[in-house]
């Protein structure tokens, strides 16, 4: 488990949504942190970090996922996760699960001092922006809420996405009020889910950007599928797939 | 009662609805904004405000002695109420003692909270609501939708017809200062000739036995100093150690409230009349109201009870600008009566206000004394799965979920076919509607997931 000298060796933790609706950003975010010198292994152990339980109330499923998690990680310098949210759920959330069970909180605090978002990371720990990445795009920014105020995302990604050549950034109206995916609020409630995001939608419609970015699969699901049904040109990618220099593939609901 | 889910969608279905809540939430929001801009070090006040308020919450019992002391020496009555029937059988005492026909009432969420409109109506006693917004809703016979606009349900347009339709002499011309003379005209003699004046209080200073008040139209002052007795019904948290903690506070609500450095009137009613004194009631009474604070402080709720009723959280939170604040069903809307109204009224009629939440975590950051409320929310969550509240086919499904998650390599292969199974509903790269998944596909499409998992790619291409 050693990577070679002087490299950072990380763990990339892909998340459940990823790993299943899109692999690419999985991908993307091995392509950019290779690119700034990591050694990046998957390790095969992990599943779901489990926000889903957790936010549903269900603590004792959080808790088996949890400890599956850092079991898978543990080993490893640093863990990468492409989605605030879930990085949030293990740096914020993991030691609070664990509060109360002296075995395990160790665990759990030093898992959650290693775990970083991808973005984050690369901008903050590794310092590195994107070389000889172009494309020619205006694009716009939704801050994610779990990055944005558990994790203080905001400036790192816009610093990497302005490396980018021939990239304009747009401001989004109202880019850190909430879209309405909220995890399982969006099935559980989802009239209420719809008439936010449907504000959501038009706030980044009316920017005329040719694309949206987010540091997070269910936003982005949930902002571009609301943008696709009412029939907006809008492309929706996760910043990473830009970063990493693969803006010019499928957005989201594209066919590859 | 109706459920929750049947609320929101009826309120979601009204447009003027949507019209009034932008209007007073969206034009606070911008206020607060550039109030909070303005204040050197923000960040560092939410910090001593949370601080004042847990302090007094732990010693919640030698401060309000010290208070009941204070207000005695100074020639009021207190009065101490377990439960919200015995606050509003304590208020009605004293009216009657009082021989009261009409007592004037200045807006008090607490009164709402104990049912004292509906207990004064009981009894027999005249109510006249003196705050503008509690004018609309009494004259609309309505519930308050928010705890400091009690009336933001309604447009300005609604309430100039309800006032032509109830006023004895409305206004002639459509504008909001003809409306509010209007509102005066109507209100101004009852409240001079009323027999009580019962407000609230924003604060209980323990160290000198005053009761503050805060308005913009300065009803509460004439509501309370003309009628021979003023009674005050607060909740036990409201205490404060001193006057200079209590002008922290105040500089906090107002700029969380409004985005105004301060209240057009913030009044410290210390006791009854004095010898020598010009004006003011004869009694003071003071009802000291506990309705479940001690039971919240100890159940895991004490963070709650630092809430100072800016409406801060309601007015960033984005469920409530879509659904307002009847659709939650309880006396108090928004993110904090989410957290409240289980405590208030019980969990099992409430479990919906706790999950109707994205816990995208806006309302604790604009929260002056950093309630951690999506944690709160969590807890309620927690608590509805624990006591089996939560509904069969989520429990049965997140249970299922967890149980192969926990199982890395059945997991693998059951996502490997699950999405071979879904991408066959795809048609150029979108799903539009997708089996048990009806509440995403209802108004949204889905996209297609990837042909497969990033687990099985990953692993084809280490094996190259």
């Amino acid at each position: 488990m050693t990577g070679q000298a002087g490299t950072r060796q990380v763990a990339l933790f892909v998340t459940c949504l990823v790993d299943i609706m899109r692999p690419r950003i999985g991908f993307a975010a091995i392509r950019a942190l290779e690119a700034a010198g990591c050694y990046v292994v998957v390790p095969q152990g992990q599943t779901c970090c489990g926000q889903p339980a957790l936010n549903s109330g269900d603590r004792d499923h959080a808790v088996a996922l949890a400890k599956q998690t850092i079991e898978a990680l543990l080993p490893y310098e640093a863990i990468i996760v492409p989605s605030g949210s879930c990085a949030g759920t293990i740096r914020c959330h993991y030691p609070e699960l664990f509060e109360n069970d002296p075995a395990w909180l160790p665990r759990a605090q030093a898992i959650a001092a290693k775990t970083f978002e991808v973005m984050a990371y690369l901008d903050e720990v590794c310092g590195w922006k994107p070389d000889g990445v172009t494309l020619p795009a205006t694009a716009t920014y939704h801050d994610s809420c779990s990055g944005l105020r558990e994790l203080g995302i905001k400036a790192q990604p816009r610093r990497l996405l302005d490396a980018i050549d021939g990239l304009s950034l747009t401001p989004l109206a109202a880019a850190e009020t909430c879209c309405g995916f909220g995890g399982t609020f969006c099935v559980k409630y989802p009239a209420i889910s719809n008439a936010i995001v449907g504000e959501k939608a038009a706030a980044i419609d009316a920017t005329g950007a040719d694309l949206l970015l987010a540091g997070d699969l269910g936003c982005l699901m949930n902002m571009a599928g609301k943008l696709h049904r009412d029939g907006s040109k809008v492309r929706a990618f996760h910043a990473i797939e830009l970063i990493a220099g693969m803006g010019d593939g499928p957005a989201i609901g594209e066919e590859a | 009662m109706s459920s929750f889910t049947t609320r929101a969608d009826a309120a979601l279905a009204d447009p003027i609805l949507k019209i009034a809540v932008e209007r007073t939430a969206g034009t606070a929001q911008a206020k607060r904004a550039i109030a909070i801009d303005a204040f050197p070090d923000f960040e560092a006040a939410r910090t001593r405000a949370a601080a004042i308020k847990d302090h007094v919450i732990a010693h919640l019992g030698p401060y309000l002695e010290q208070f009941e002391a204070n207000a005695i020496a100074a020639g009021a009555q207190v009065h101490w109420a377990q439960t919200a029937d015995e606050a509003c059988r304590i208020v009605i005492a004293i009216c009657k003692a009082a021989n009261a026909k009409t007592v004037a009432r200045s807006k008090s969420m607490l009164g709402e909270e104990i049912g004292l409109p509906h207990a004064l109506e009981e009894a027999g006693i005249g109510r006249v609501e003196t705050d503008l917004a509690e004018h609309i809703i009494q004259l609309a016979d309505e519930r308050p939708s928010h705890i400091i606009w009690p009336a933001m349900h309604k447009t300005s347009e609604q309430v100039s017809a309800l006032f032509k339709a109830k006023h004895r002499t409305p206004h002639e011309e459509e504008t909001i200062a003809a409306m509010a003379q209007s509102a005066r005209r109507e209100l101004r003699g009852a409240m001079l000739g009323a027999d009580v004046g019962i407000s609230g209080a924003n604060f209980l200073i323990a160290d000198s036995g005053a009761v503050c008040t805060v308005t913009n139209e300065g009803n509460a002052e004439l509501s309370l100093v003309p009628p021979r007795v003023h009674i005050v019904t607060a909740g036990i948290e409201k205490i404060v150690p001193s006057m200079p903690h209590a002008i922290h506070m105040l500089r906090m609500l107002a700029r969380s409230a409004t985005g105004a450095a301060l209240t057009q009137y913030t009044t410290f009613y210390t006791g009854p009349k004095r010898p020598g004194d010009r004006d003011g009631p004869e009694e003071m009474h003071i009802v000291l109201v506990d309705n479940g604070r001690t039971k919240m402080r100890e159940e895991g709720l004490a963070e709650m009870l630092r809430c100072i009723r800016c409406g801060a959280c309601m007015n960033h939170c984005v469920v409530f600008r879509q659904i307002g604040g009847h659709a939650y069903g309880g006396t108090y809307p928004g993110p904090m009566g989410a957290v409240l109204t289980p405590a208030l009224d019980g969990l099992a009629p409430n479990r919906d206000l706790a999950h109707a939440c994205t816990l995208n975590g806006m309302c604790q950051q604009v929260c002056p004394v950093k309630i951690p409320l999506p944690t709160l929310l969590k807890g309620w969550r927690e608590k509805s799965w624990r006591e089996g509240l939560e509904p069969t086919s989520m429990r049965a499904g997140l249970s299922l979920w967890a149980w192969v998650a926990t199982r890395p390599a059945l997991y693998r292969l059951g996502t490997a076919i699950a999405i071979r199974a879904i991408r066959l509903l795809g048609r150029n790269g979108w799903i539009a509607r997708l089996p048990l998944a009806g509440g995403w596909t209802r108004y949204r499409d889905l996209p297609k997931p990837a042909a497969q998992t990033f687990m099985n790619q990953y692993k084809q291409e280490q094996r190259k």
